[in-house]
């Protein structure tokens, strides 16, 4: 065979092998787009559910979904930022800063649904905050620690070592110094790492499972110790629990959550293009 | 200059990083108001000693030292030490220019900034931080504008300046001029011969001729051993030592 054949069936395969990939996101999406249109509306997104859930909107699912999310944040990411700080800049290398982060790796592996039931256990019942928003809030913000912590840790990592000697030798202390350069340096990747957890959150069922979702609750929740729907739980609930849903509702439903979850998604890729490139060094 | 009294005194400092070790029975006397500048080939250890005076080297994994240094009467390595405030009275230039992300104004007040409440202090102090580095002239209409918009020679000079703002008693330059044209190596010199007067200063260097420009007294290091040191022009003419002669003269290193 000709060394030119042989280079375009190389080619042909590496290109069939990429289509192979982008086909089925493809396939998803226009699938998704297609049957889930025409049930988005603007009453879909701020009604009730009607009828057994076979009509109305998702109002209180989205809005669940929206404290869920935000409740996570707010626990994750002083607690997932001042761990990376620690092992970025307290810890030297050494067994014991290897074995967190073989930890933090390993918590990134565990299966959704294991969190969940680990929050049952914690929060729901050794806490007895019940089945509520802080219960769910909290589970998800321990699932997307990991998300959270190798993210910053990456930001701080990419901070030029250099610019830490020069502050030192200014004779500022390295509380300071982290505070006054190295945060505001590693700051576009911590907030994406921010904004990828928050994304991985939003689309979770399993973590929801036991410790916070509404099968129906067509209110909205008045405290945190209150229960609540969730977009994916809800998808969930209308997809296998109850007979004779509209298809458009379903499909409408997964619509909202992957227009949720990419958008989140996207918006954290051009924040960090943005912000790198004002920063120059 | 040897008349002057005694500034910084280094006494039998031995230096490891790890297992490398790198500087070898140290023995050297700074003189206030003189300019020591430290020559030596690559790896003679001339980084590491002047990391060791300002206690930067302790960020280092592996660093251990022995030995003394004593500034201000005190050993710099005795646990009664505020290293920051240490670090603040010997001051450092590195040999890059790294100026801070921020702008021209904050670069120089950084290290100002929490220890001075008074803004208009700072101001005043900035100024004429700018102005002792030579550089005030071509900055003071843009000192919100980032410091990366300096050419390499400014940026140097910013850096110089950053550290003459806290008033220090030392200043280590460590190679300065590497990455310079010849006409902001000559203005930093200038900077520096001025700058004798109220500061001593301690310039590593891998040219020889600028140590000849600028320096009182001349140390030259070879393999982390401090080979002699003597009046610069002495150490140009008449060294004691071959191995001296052979590097001024350029036969290695
Ligand atoms: N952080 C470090 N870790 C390990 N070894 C080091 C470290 N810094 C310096 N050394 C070693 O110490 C020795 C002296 O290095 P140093 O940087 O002080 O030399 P130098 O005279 O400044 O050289 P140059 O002219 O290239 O700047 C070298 O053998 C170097 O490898
Ligand atoms: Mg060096």
């Amino acid at each position: 065979m000709k060394p030119h054949t042989k280079q375009r069936i190389a080619f042909s395969f590496l290109f069939l092998c990429t289509l192979l990939v982008i086909l089925p996101v493809g396939l998803i999406l226009i699938i998704i787009i297609k049957n889930g249109l025409p049930a988005l509306s603007w009453q879909f997104l701020t009604d009730i559910p009607r009828a057994g859930m076979r009509e109305g909107g998702i109002f209180p699912a989205i809005i669940g979904t929206f404290y869920l999310v935000l409740g996570a944040i707010i626990f994750a990411l002083p607690i997932g930022v001042m761990c990376a700080i620690y092992l970025n800049e307290y810890t030297k290398e050494n067994i014991f800063s290897r074995l967190i982060r073989l930890a933090i790796i390993n918590l990134a592996g565990i299966p959704s649904v294991v969190y969940g039931l680990f929050g049952m256990a914690l929060f729901v019942m050794f806490f007895k905050f019940g089945t509520s928003i802080l219960s769910g809030a909290l589970t998800l913000g321990i699932m997307i620690l990991p998300v959270i912590i190798t993210s910053t840790q990456e930001a701080l990592r990419s901070v030029p070592k250099e610019f830490r000697e020069v502050s030192f030798s200014l004779g500022i202390s390295k509380w300071q110094t982290i505070k006054r350069v190295v945060l505001p340096c590693a700051f576009p990747g911590i907030i994406t790492g921010a904004i990828l957890g928050i994304g991985r959150a939003a689309g979770e069922t399993a973590p929801l499972l036991f410790t916070v979702a509404a099968f129906y609750l067509p209110r909205l929740p008045r405290s945190i110790f209150d229960q609540v729907m969730a977009i994916p739980y809800h998808l969930y609930v209308i997809s296998t629990q109850i007979p004779n849903i509209p298809e458009k509702i379903r499909y409408g439903t997964a619509l909202v959550l992957v227009i949720l979850v990419l958008g989140i998604n996207l918006f954290a890729i051009i924040l960090r293009i943005k912000l790198r490139r004002k920063q120059r060094w | 200059m040897v008349d002057n009294p005694i500034n910084i005194e280094v006494k039998d400092l031995n230096v490891w990083f790890k297992d490398i070790h790198a500087l070898k029975g140290i023995n050297l006397r700074i003189y206030k108001n003189e300019i020591l500048s430290i020559i030596g080939p690559a790896n003679s250890g001339k980084t590491s000693f002047l990391r060791t005076l300002n206690r930067l080297n302790d960020l280092t994994d592996g660093f251990r030292m022995t030995g003394k240094v004593i500034f201000d009467g005190k050993d710099i390595y005795s646990k009664d030490i505020d290293v920051n405030l240490l670090r603040i009275k010997i001051g450092m230039v590195f040999a890059l220019p790294i100026p801070l992300p921020f702008s021209i104004f904050d670069n120089v007040a950084y290290g100002l900034q929490g220890r001075i409440k008074n803004n208009k202090e700072i101001n005043q102090r900035v100024e004429k931080a700018l102005k002792s580095a030579y550089l005030w002239e071509e900055v003071k209409d843009r000192l919100k504008e980032s410091a990366y918009k300096l050419s390499g020679g400014q940026q140097q000079r910013l850096c110089i300046a950053r550290t003459l703002a806290l008033e220090p008693q030392v200043i280590l330059f460590d190679e300065p001029c590497s990455g310079l044209d010849p006409i902001s190596t000559a203005k930093i010199e200038e900077a520096m011969i001025r700058l004798k007067n109220d500061y001593t200063i301690i310039l590593v260097t891998n040219n020889t001729k600028q140590a000849a420009r600028v320096s009182d007294r001349t140390a030259f290091f070879l393999s982390g051993e401090l080979i002699e040191t003597d009046i610069t022009n002495k150490i140009f003419t008449a060294s004691m030592d071959k191995r001296t002669e052979d590097y001024i003269t350029g036969r290695f290193g």
